[in-house]
């Protein structure tokens, strides 16, 4: 790497966003399927979106949760190549976007709630995904999740990779696990339109403002879900259990309201999300 | 036809630029190759008359290409405050006094309530030449208090989009934009208050992955690029040259993304008729 430019240099030692992107991407890293496995009680995995397949980049299903009945959608990540290949490296494309909103009607017709957990680079950027409306999928869940008439808890357990995790994000509770990173672009290609050099990713990571801590500041996100000291990949159990606790608190607030009260609420917390703007007129401005 | 007629103030080109730069009277069409004269390209739309192309055209035009005469502007004085402090060659604040400086626009989007063929509408346009008519916080706020407007009073909206998507300088917060502006329009969905997008050259990303694909009516210009990934993206991706057309207006629409490719000349007799089915006559 010794042709690396010199501004490199400027990045702190310990640049904390950077070092979070990493354990986000962590091959041992909890994924979907993990938390599912120690959170819900007789899952049964939902396939299809009724259109036109099943994309095993997102898991669907119901099962129980504490005893509670609900519907868990997952963007899932693979472990070992064939795996990775086979979840296309957790990016969705518009049948598992359909398929996620298809097992959320599901969820609000039976009045159980629904879970989401985002975990994806981002949506797959394909021909054929963008052939049979990639944008479409991601907008349609957009609109529909904010109509949802049952409570909605996301939570971004590895990497929020811009719309296409947000395509399964709009809740009426949205968190972040400690070391899950939120991004509106990779630092990869943040880096690759800014200094045209990728390598600069580090840098890219730390201008983004994409760790928890950063999007709780910005308003965007109600929580941070503690991790493990040395990371949810060290200890998957002791991960699901604080993941637990918080989707407990959160499926009990949410249960006293009505299917009104949870439109409504979920709407008011996006509307205000942004709020980072003047209006002062400009006596100066040309006109 | 008055609205090509206003001159706009153009400053003379700095004396070194006056002999190389020509494209102040003339234009070659990226669509047939033919040198156009700029003159003649304004009074047909921005459209090449030998190919049809259709150039890429600003928002104030456009406004004046949809409205009949006059209109208000709302929300005119609303800028970024730089949500994340985003410095990368140089600060995003001096990024954005530069653009406001040649654009002329405090962000990326212009709010009107005016008339089209005689029926109040609101109307944003994007401006692609304001980084990209990227949407970050403004361009999301605007938006919103747009559709508002609309539910409010039960006025039509369109929405012009031309825009690479979320803005990067405004990281997370621009991406909410995206679910922010979807729920609004699920409101104005409830209210059965017609809404119009009109997709132009180019519109991708968070753009497209939100209120761009979720008119009433999804209408584009001819020969747009409209996609979710950039082609750029896709080839990298899939490691091949991508097909001729590809994200293209007529591939949308032949893959059932869009009601119809309109041309730019018949776009606001197409709105027109739209509206005077869903609203009725006037
Ligand atoms: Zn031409």
């Amino acid at each position: 790497m010794s042709d690396q430019p010199n501004h490199t240099a400027t990045v702190p030692g310990d640049n904390l966003a950077w070092q979070r992107v990493q354990l986000a991407r962590h091959p041992k890293r909890p994924h979907a399927l993990d938390y599912i496995q120690r959170l819900i009680r007789d899952f049964q995995e939902l396939h299809g979106d009724r259109r036109f397949g099943d994309d095993p980049a997102i898991v669907a299903g119901m099962g129980f949760f504490e005893d509670r009945p609900v519907m868990i959608i997952g963007q899932q990540k693979g472990r070992d190549t064939k795996q990775k290949l086979y979840r296309n490296f957790g990016m969705p494309k518009p049948e598992g976007y359909r398929k996620a909103y298809r097992v959320m009607k599901l969820a609000e017709k039976f009045r159980r709630p629904v879970i989401t957990l985002m975990d994806t680079p981002g949506a797959y950027p394909g021909v054929d995904a963008e052939e049979r409306g990639q944008a479409e999928a991601i907008a349609w869940n957009l609109r529909e999740m904010a109509r949802l008439r049952t409570p909605i808890v996301c939570v971004v357990i590895g990497e929020g990779g811009s719309g296409g995790a947000l395509g399964i994000g709009v809740g009426n509770r949205v968190y972040m696990m400690e070391n899950a990173i939120y991004s509106v672009i990779s630092p990869e290609s943040c880096a690759a339109i800014i200094w045209r050099d990728a390598a600069l990713a580090e840098r890219a990571a730390a201008a983004l403002k994409l760790t928890a801590q950063d999007l709780l500041r910005l308003g965007l996100i109600d929580g941070v879900i503690p991790e493990p000291p040395e990371g949810a990949h060290a200890d998957y159990d002791q991960a699901a259990a604080f993941l637990r606790e918080t989707l407990l608190q959160a499926l009990d607030e949410l249960a006293r309201l009505s299917p009104e009260e949870l439109v409504e609420q979920r709407y008011e917390k996006f509307r205000k999300m942004g709020n980072f703007f003047t209006e002062e007129p400009l006596p100066d401005w040309p006109f | 036809m008055a609205w090509f007629s206003r001159k706009k103030p153009t400053a003379p080109p700095p004396p070194g630029e006056r002999t190389v730069r020509t494209e102040g009277l003339w234009e070659k069409c990226p669509g047939c190759s033919q040198i156009l004269w700029r003159k003649t390209l304004q009074e047909n739309l921005h459209v090449c008359p030998k190919c049809g192309y259709h150039f890429k055209i600003d928002a104030l035009t456009r406004v004046k290409l949809l409205l009949d005469g006059e209109w208000e502007e709302h929300d005119r004085w609303m800028r970024s405050l730089d949500p994340l402090e985003f410095t990368d060659a140089r600060p995003y604040k001096q990024r954005l006094a530069t653009m406001q400086e040649k654009t002329k626009m405090l962000d990326a989007v212009i709010s009107v309530t005016g008339k089209l063929h005689g029926r109040v509408v609101n109307l944003c346009v994007l401006e692609l030449n304001f980084i990209g008519g990227s949407m970050g916080c403004v361009v999301g706020e605007k938006i919103t208090r747009a559709i508002e407007r609309s539910l409010a009073q039960r006025i039509p909206l369109i929405i012009v989009s031309a825009s690479g998507g979320a803005r990067m300088q405004e990281g997370a917060v621009s991406l909410m934009q995206m679910a922010k502006i979807s729920a609004a329009l699920m409101r104005l969905d409830e209210a059965a208050v017609p809404y119009i997008s009109v997709l132009t050259d180019p519109t991708t990303g968070g753009v497209t992955a939100s209120f761009a694909m979720l008119g009433d009516l999804n209408i584009a210009e001819p020969g747009a690029l409209i996609g979710f990934a950039g082609p750029r993206v896709i080839e990298q991706t899939i490691r091949q040259k991508l097909p001729e057309g590809f994200q293209r207006s007529e591939f949308l629409l032949q893959h059932g993304f869009l009601d119809a490719v309109v041309k730019r000349s018949e776009l606001k007799s197409y709105i027109a008729k739209a509206l005077n089915v869903f609203c009725g006559p006037l």
